[in-house]
């Protein structure tokens, strides 16, 4: 094949379930040998941030902000049946049984594989969260960014 | 027929046997063949899938006692 297919995915959810398969479909088209980006926004940033707290400056808003959204892609929630968190503890269970992989280690497979992860600076700072906040080796972008890749794209998703 | 190579992914679900055997089959040159056991039914449709599309060729695909066994020879 000479010239790469394009894949970009938009992550606009913070549900563990809709982030599980962006990441899933992310790294199929990796298999694929498509090049592929997720983009994140708004509540698709939680699946960034790093688990540990990160001492950083802050408003009180955003301080707030910090707190009520999900640190990590491990503690999202589920889109539906989440029981006050009773939900994704069930889930996790399930998918150990069926040797699914858990989205921290998907978002670790899509990383090896080439997958460009993007955040979108506009809603990172709406959201109050600051670069050292959010994992290692990824992009901060705006919609241009986006648009130039998706405008390739051959597949091209809104999640 | 020249198997250089044997992806196991008993066990494991989707991506994870695709993921391995795109892995596998960057490492091998063109006309060597991979072999991919696998035991998620899905594979069944997806490796096939896959291989068309990336120009693999899929030369076996049989059942043994439950588990997926691909042959797919590199473009």
């Amino acid at each position: 094949m000479t010239e790469k297919k394009r894949t970009t995915i938009i992550l606009f959810s913070g549900d563990y379930d809709k982030a599980m398969a962006a990441y899933i479909i992310a790294n199929g088209a990796a298999a694929y040998d498509h090049e592929v980006t997720i983009f994140h926004t708004f509540w698709g940033l939680n699946a960034l941030r790093k688990e540990e707290q990160v001492r950083v400056q802050k408003g009180f808003l955003e301080k707030m902000f910090a707190k009520m959204m999900p640190r990590g892609a491990d503690k999202l929630g589920l889109s539906r049946m989440h029981f006050a968190g009773i939900g994704p503890k069930l889930i996790k269970q399930v998918m150990k049984k069926h040797n699914a992989m858990p989205l921290p280690q998907l978002i670790d497979m899509a990383k090896e594989q080439g997958v460009k992860l993007v955040a979108c600076q506009m809603t990172v700072d709406l959201l109050g969260l600051k670069q050292e906040e959010l994992i290692d080796g990824i992009e901060f972008a705006g919609v241009a960014a986006y648009l130039a890749d998706a405008s390739e794209g051959n597949v091209n998703l809104f999640i | 027929m020249n198997i250089v190579k044997t992806v196991d992914a008993k066990g494991l679900s989707c991506p994870m046997p695709l993921v391995k055997t795109k892995k596998a089959i960057d490492e091998l040159t063109s006309g060597q063949v991979l072999e991919v056991h696998t035991t998620d039914k899905g594979a069944k449709n997806d490796l096939a899938a896959w291989a068309k599309v990336s120009g693999h060729k899929l030369i076996e695909m049989k059942e043994e006692n439950g588990v997926l066994i691909f042959l797919i020879e590199k473009a």
